[in-house]
């Protein structure tokens, strides 16, 4: 029988993987478990998951001084929480992390969920991800010891950056427990240029010559099939800050782009809600999920992390073998693609190959059914030396192979 | 401080290890006499001497791993270095080590505009790599103060700061790949031109890192469009809160200025003593913000900061009105550490950082630190981020002042720690700081970086001595304490 383990205090998660290690009882560890989908199903060999520890009973926010820029969180906070607590002082998380939940036909999540995936929305040029504002943990390894690193300060070399390794690792290196992060002053106001109909290189070249102008663009994005407002194709230029400035750039930047299509602007809410809907990847959303926009569910949807100023010849390659759909983020660095066929997952290796011979990066099968996660690796495949490192550190934080077993990489 | 014993049978071994290395780097790249390796005995922080075993300078990769690798094979130490001026001992040689100089990779390999970033080696220097991009109108962003001389391999071993990292980050935020060699020799890539990097964040571990993990070979940073525009304040206050107040409205109010720095009354002393440039003599607490972007944000900030200020009453406030000016607001603030070194035969550099609004506090109490010693201090502070430099003056050809200023040193950083600080903000652990972790971290938390330090060195060859102020043999991390029971849980709730 599968137990849920449900520890409100640290002490108690101590307990629980302290027990797992000494069964030798592999556990998942979960918040609120709403990106499930995400991932390698888990297992190690023979031994099955045995039972579940979610971390979602630790919750709340325990620090939180605006003019220091910093808050520190329970794990299991929702993040919404957290999201709102600091939009009531004017501020935000600058990375601006997207509701991946809604990928899986869910809502929510956790701050400790969005540290483990080490997610990053569409500010990720200029802000960073989630592992840039991360500032300390506390977290118990796969050897049952609550271990922190890191702090509340944002200038910190004191020891290694533990913080930093933990964040991404999926909760195959230790159990989060509490989280400081770094917050910062929301814009006071933001707009938008749209630009129309441009194919994907010349806006793959624009958004690269947008990003190099002094504009300080936090937003480019360039969306072949329209938005639900655009049908033909729309490249979208965001500019955020105090409303002075947000004027003065947004008129050099309509003359950067003019020229290059049909330029409009959004004002600040239609702004909020376009890159709420890039950040989200809405198009590609779960069909499941009250968003209205459908995706197929059934069908790879990949995520590929590039070489900004290659992106349109990556794309052009990748739907000459597979069909499919695509949004360009993080001004060409981020390619979603929804895969229209290839259900069982095989243009996997044309893909990686592609992205090979275009200056590398990754490609993460973000959601698939779980026969094709178990025969397709869902995150890229690393360099032998890389990979024997990473096992090595796996081994460093869990020796028995107890947390999330097999969810990046098969046997870490 | 007390470094580990030097191994006899590897100085007995000395002879071989020198031609072994003679076979690997020709010619000039191994110096093995004592006048050659002289040069090499200390980094930045002059206070610890000792002269390396051999110091060897290779040109490429291959010849760095082929270094390590005979080095793994046969249990022989490597401490790499950079230019050397790291503030804490961190390329501190030691007796039975090799010191592995990266100073010949010296060259920019790419500069990529279109993906806004440039690829290097790790010799190059900090400001080189401004000085390869300025003419397009790049630089690279983080400008720690030695940036003349620090090179970018030892700012990624350090994750080096600088003035204006409030608003652009430390060195961990602004690289995006490394290439790296292994104790083993095994060469590793991370990350590249793409922006996340997917797996464990090594690249994020390898920041900081010290060079206790590996060898960087090549970086690839990112590059920032240089802000069109750029001028600051200099403001006097009547007292460090009134300063700290400005600090934390500033940024309350939404604004992440370029830089912001603070000096106390005997920093703005000396350095107005120094260079001149009108610092007012008659505050407690000058502050200088520097606001940057473009033209029509800076003058509007500039604006709105100084209205915070003369709401908080402050004595005194200017504002540069051309670069001449700017510049010269700054530099009494860039020359504050040899203002301080005018003063006094010799300083002690300190970095803590604390949460900023606990600066009043620990002024006060560093203050009665100061008298208990007998020894002056005057503070230089990355106000923005809470980041410390207290400057200890002492004489060290007077007996026992250096220790005086040590415990001194000590104190302070046990007090940044007590206060929900740490102990370096920048600087790094190295030699100086070690026996001072066990202030901020647990026996478990410090063996369970160790294990991080067996999972890339499981032989402990890189950097002996530094960062940990107890030595495990990676075995006896490695053993676990099993205890077996029954499922804990009358006290968990589950459903």
């Amino acid at each position: 029988m599968v137990e849920t383990l449900k520890p409100e205090t640290s002490e108690q998660v101590v307990e629980a993987i302290a027990w797992a290690t000494g069964e030798e009882a592999p556990v998942e560890i979960l918040g609120t478990g709403t990106k499930r989908g995400f991932g390698r199903p888990m297992g190690d060999g023979n031994r099955l998951i045995g039972h579940a520890v979610d971390l979602s009973g630790l919750s709340g926010i325990t620090l939180y001084e605006p003019e220091e820029l910093v808050l520190s969180a329970w794990a299991g906070t929702p993040l919404a929480e957290i999201e709102a607590a600091v939009a009531e002082k004017g501020q935000m998380l600058a990375f601006e992390p997207p509701r991946f939940a809604r990928l899986y036909g869910g809502e929510g999540g956790t701050l400790g969920g969005m540290i483990a995936c080490n997610l990053a929305g569409p500010r990720r040029p200029k802000a960073g991800s989630a592992r840039d504002h991360i500032l300390g943990i506390e977290a118990v390894t796969g050897r049952g010891e609550l271990v922190k690193s890191g702090g509340r300060v944002v200038k910190n070399v004191t020891g290694y950056d533990l913080s930093k390794l933990l964040t991404g690792s999926f909760g195959t290196l230790a159990a989060l427990t509490q989280i400081t992060i770094k917050v910062l002053p929301a814009a006071e106001t933001e707009e938008t240029i749209l630009v129309s109909d441009m194919d994907d290189a010349a806006a793959v070249d624009l958004m690269s010559a947008a990003l190099n102008s002094s504009n300080e663009v936090s937003g480019a994005a360039h969306l072949p099939s329209g938005t639900g407002a655009v049908p033909g194709p729309v490249t979208a230029f965001r500019i955020e800050g105090f409303a002075p400035s947000v004027a003065a750039r947004g008129d050099t930047l309509r003359d950067l782009v003019g020229g290059h299509g049909g330029v409009s602007t959004l004002d600040r809410e239609g702004s909020r809600s376009l890159w709420a809907s890039v950040r989200d990847v809405d198009g590609m959303a779960a069909e499941t999920a009250e968003t209205g926009e459908t995706g197929d569910d059934d069908m790879p949807l990949w995520r590929l992390s590039v070489t900004p100023n290659r992106a349109a010849d990556i794309v052009s390659a990748v739907l000459a073998t597979v069909p499919g759909t695509v949004q360009y983020d993080w001004a060409g660095g981020l390619i979603w693609f929804q895969a229209e066929t290839d259900a069982d997952g095989t243009g996997h290796a044309a893909i990686r190959s592609i992205l090979a011979a275009h200056g590398g990066g990754h490609a993460t099968l973000v959601r698939a059914s779980e026969d094709v996660r178990r025969t397709v690796d869902v995150f890229e495949p690393q360099p032998a030396p890389l990979a024997a490192l990473s096992a090595r550190v796996k081994e460093s934080f869990d020796p028995r192979h107890i947390l999330n077993p097999g969810r990046m990489y098969s046997g870490v | 401080m007390k470094m580990p014993e030097p191994d006899a049978q590897t100085l007995a071994r000395r002879d071989e290890i020198v031609a072994a290395m003679h076979a690997f780097v020709p010619g000039e790249g191994v110096i093995s006499d004592e006048t050659g390796m002289a040069v090499y005995e200390s980094d930045g922080l002059t206070a610890y001497r000792q002269l390396p075993m051999i110091v060897v300078l290779p040109e490429t990769v291959a010849q760095v791993s082929a270094i390590m690798r005979y080095c793994n094979e046969n249990a022989v130490k490597i401490v790499p270095r950079g230019a050397g001026t790291s503030l804490s001992g961190g390329a501190l040689p030691a007796a039975d080590a090799i010191t592995l100089g990266l100073g010949k990779f010296n060259r920019v390999l790419e500069v990529d505009y279109e993906n806004r970033c440039a690829v290097v080696q790790p010799g190059v220097t900090n400001l080189g790599i401004t000085h390869a991009v300025e003419a397009d109108g790049f630089y690279y962003a983080p400008d720690p103060s030695s940036q003349i001389a620090c090179t970018i391999g030892g700012n990624v071993a350090e994750n080096s700061g600088g003035v204006h990292c409030l608003k652009y980050g430390l060195t961990t935020n602004n690289i995006l790949g490394i290439e790296m060699v292994l104790p083993d020799g095994e060469i590793l890539r991370l990350g590249g031109k793409h922006m996340d990097s997917e797996g464990y964040d090594l690249l994020g571990v390898m920041t900081g890192s010290e060079g206790l993990l590996g060898v960087i070979t090549e970086v690839t940073v990112r590059i920032l469009p240089k802000p069109t525009a750029a001028r600051a304040l200099m403001i006097g206050f009547e007292s460090s809160t009134a300063g700290g107040q400005c600090v934390a409205d500033i940024i309350g109010a939404g604004i992440i200025p370029g830089g912001m720095e603070m000096m106390d009354r005997p920093a703005i002393k000396a350095a107005e003593a120094f260079v001149q440039v009108g610092y007012p003599l008659n505050v407690e607490a000058l502050l200088l913000v520097e606001l940057d972007g473009p033209p029509v944000e800076v003058d509007y900030l500039i604006g709105r900061v100084r209205e915070i200020a003369d709401g908080l009453g402050a004595v005194s406030i200017r504002v540069s009105e051309s670069e001449d000016e700017r510049n010269q607001f700054w530099a009494g603030r860039k020359a504050a550490f040899p203002a301080i070194g005018r003063l006094t035969p010799d300083y002690y550099c300190m970095d803590g950082t604390i949460p900023r609004h606990r600066l009043p506090e620990v002024l006060e109490r560093m203050s009665v630190l100061s008298e208990k010693y007998g020894l002056g201090v005057a503070n230089v502070f990355h106000a923005g981020d809470g980041n410390l430099h207290p400057l200890i003056m002492y004489d060290a050809n007077k007996p026992g002042e250096l220790d005086r200023a040590e415990n001194f040193g000590s104190d302070i950083l046990r007090l940044c720690v007590e206060v929900g600080g740490v102990l370096t903000g920048e600087h790094g652990v190295g030699v100086e700081k070690r026996d001072l972790m066990s202030e901020v971290f647990t026996e478990d938390d410090l063996k369970q970086q160790q294990r991080v330090k067996c999972a890339f060195d499981p032989n402990q060859l890189l950097n002996p001595g530094k960062v940990f102020p107890t030595l495990h043999r990676c075995a006896e991390l490695g053993r676990m304490h099993i205890h077996r029971g029954k499922m804990p849980f009358p006290d968990i709730p589950r459903f």
